[in-house]
């Protein structure tokens, strides 16, 4: 409900503003008419301009599902790798002691920061975008999962041993269900630096994607084309984090709505 | 042959920091099998460390502790223990926490879930068999984890004041139900409690342990037949001899603690 008129208030005074004539509507277009712009997307975003500059296919739809692809594979790569790692760091002290240091040092490079290597490593299209993803989630994510580990309430891992658990079922039939909340948590908040990248890296360099909508856009001096990327990537971007609390408590079912 | 045997233990918490706290010293009793004991000691006195103890979890400093003449060197599937605090997980439902022992043991699900619905019946949870735990209040998680320790079907049974958190006619009912299984089984029970109606009403021996560090105080067995009446002659006596070595040892602990704090501020 507020959320509604929330939008509209902006949206109404935006139209008012570029009305008024207060701001070029060739820089800041007002909404209705780069909305509008989906239907013409043919003619400015067909294969036919695409080729010659970017070599991709821009229709508004492929676009996202490229965006989203790369998002996804990336985030579940990341979540895998991290609790594989994360575990094994906890189970076998040697490798933790041997990888946890250099995963320290690594951890506080921005994903962003990593765009230019991985163009360099796997060349223009997905594999670049899809690891600037995966760094951006499994660095961190794995030392959330070690700690996590290292937080589990004693009381449930003694509860597991007294009742026969064995050493490796006390790691995957009690420590991995205790922490998968707190890491879900974690991984909700590292995903949205995660999207960030990908957008970054396809303006920059992997030239598909809604990321380059916008780049293109600036390219043809088209701010409507800009505007209406810039819409999507947002709405995109909120309905992702709604898919993702919707997937939360259902894998949290045995918490409260409240607890999550 | 005595089923458990603790020889002159103790033990350490934080040994090697400067936090160093002596929770057990040097205690030896031994029980025998089919032994109802209970221990009972002033808060903080480590009854709980000594139960952990016997179950594998800690390892004394200094003694042993012998289990069918074997050192204890973890924990076993001979000896279970329910726990102070409630301990469901909260991620299982009430039957798969109940079932968790057999699963780890690799029945299949549908003779674990059997065996957990006749516990589950006794004490009284039928009908919360498919709630989650954050469902259920914290006397019927605690029945739950006394379904859980029962149905694993261990000779020992270490039971760490399993219904201090039971209002009195439940807790009452729960009781009889231990004696009723302690009884039809022959298990082993060892069963630490601050109640002491509840420890003569149980005991076949009741071990009473000093304030921190926990010695011990007396070792007293309750030569009564089953099932007691608490107000007979005989409970009285016993109640009264309990109350006595307790109340004094309560007092010692906090004239102890006051001491403790007064030589605190005055050094400040
Ligand atoms: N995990 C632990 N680490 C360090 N010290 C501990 C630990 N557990 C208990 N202690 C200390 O050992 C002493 C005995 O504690 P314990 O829990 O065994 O007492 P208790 O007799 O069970 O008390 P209560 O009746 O209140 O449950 C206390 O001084 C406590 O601070
Ligand atoms: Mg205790």
């Amino acid at each position: 409900m507020w959320w509604c008129l929330s939008l509209a208030l902006f949206i109404g005074l935006w139209e008012l503003v570029t009305a008024l004539g207060w701001v070029n509507t060739l820089i800041l277009p007002p909404p209705h008419e780069f909305i509008a712009e989906i239907s013409n997307q043919e003619q400015f975003l067909s294969p036919r301009i695409g080729v010659a500059r970017t070599g991709g296919n821009f229709v508004l739809l492929t676009a996202i599902v490229a965006t989203l692809k790369r998002v996804i594979a990336g985030t579940v790569l990341g979540f895998i790798a991290a609790i594989g790692v994360g575990g094994l760091a906890c189970y076998f002290d040697l490798f933790g002691k041997l990888t946890l240091p250099v995963i320290t040092l690594l951890a506080p490079i921005a994903p962003i920061a990593w765009i230019p290597f991985a163009i360099m490593a796997f060349g223009i299209g997905d594999g670049a975008a899809i690891f600037v993803v995966f760094i951006g989630i499994f660095f961190l994510l794995t030392l959330a999962t070690v700690n996590a580990i290292n937080n589990v309430n004693q009381l449930y891992i003694n509860t597991a041993r007294v009742l026969g658990a064995s050493r490796r079922q006390v790691m995957f039939r009690v420590i991995l269900p205790a922490v998968i909340p707190d890491l879900f948590f974690i991984l909700r908040i590292n995903f949205f630096a995660a999207w960030m990248a990908v957008l970054a890296a396809e303006m920059v360099g992997v030239n598909t994607g809604l990321g380059a909508i916008v780049m293109v856009g600036r390219q043809m001096f088209n701010a409507k084309l800009m505007f209406l990327g810039m819409a999507i990537i947002g709405i995109v971007g909120y309905l992702l984090d709604v898919g993702f609390r919707q997937l939360q408590q259902r894998v949290l079912w045995w918490k409260g709505s409240s607890q999550i | 042959m005595a089923e458990i045997s603790c020889d002159r233990i103790s033990k350490t918490w934080n040994s090697d920091t400067s936090e160093a706290n002596l929770a057990i010293d040097d205690i030896s009793f031994s029980v025998e099998s089919g032994e109802f004991l209970v221990i009972i000691g002033p808060s903080g006195c480590g009854k709980s460390t000594l139960l952990s103890m016997i179950a594998g979890l800690e390892f004394p400093t200094v003694g042993s502790i012998r289990f069918r003449n074997e050192p204890i060197t973890g924990t076993s599937t001979h000896r279970s223990m329910i726990f102070q605090q409630a301990s469901l997980f909260p991620w299982l439902s009430v039957i798969d926490n109940v079932a968790f022992g057999l699963s780890l043991q690799g029945i299949s699900k549908n003779e674990r879930h059997d065996r957990a619905k006749q516990y589950l019946q006794q004490v009284g949870l039928l009908k919360s068999a498919h709630r989650y735990p954050h469902q259920l209040s914290g006397g019927m998680q605690q029945r739950a984890c006394i379904a859980r320790a029962l149905c694993l079907g261990t000779d020992v049974l270490l039971m760490d004041e399993p219904f201090a958190a039971l209002d009195v006619q439940t807790r009452h009912q729960m009781q009889k139900f231990l004696l009723e299984i302690w009884q039809g089984t022959g298990k082993t029970v060892i069963f630490v409690t601050h109640h002491i109606d509840e420890a003569v009403y149980l005991a076949d021996r009741v071990l009473i342990l000093t304030a921190n560090p926990g010695r011990m105080l007396e070792m007293v067995t309750v030569d009564m037949p089953r099932p007691r009446d608490m107000l007979s002659k005989g409970f009285e006596y016993h109640r009264n001899l309990f109350v006595d070595h307790l109340r004094s040892e309560v007092v010692r602990a906090f004239e102890e603690q006051e001491l403790a704090e007064m030589l605190d501020t005055r050094i400040k």
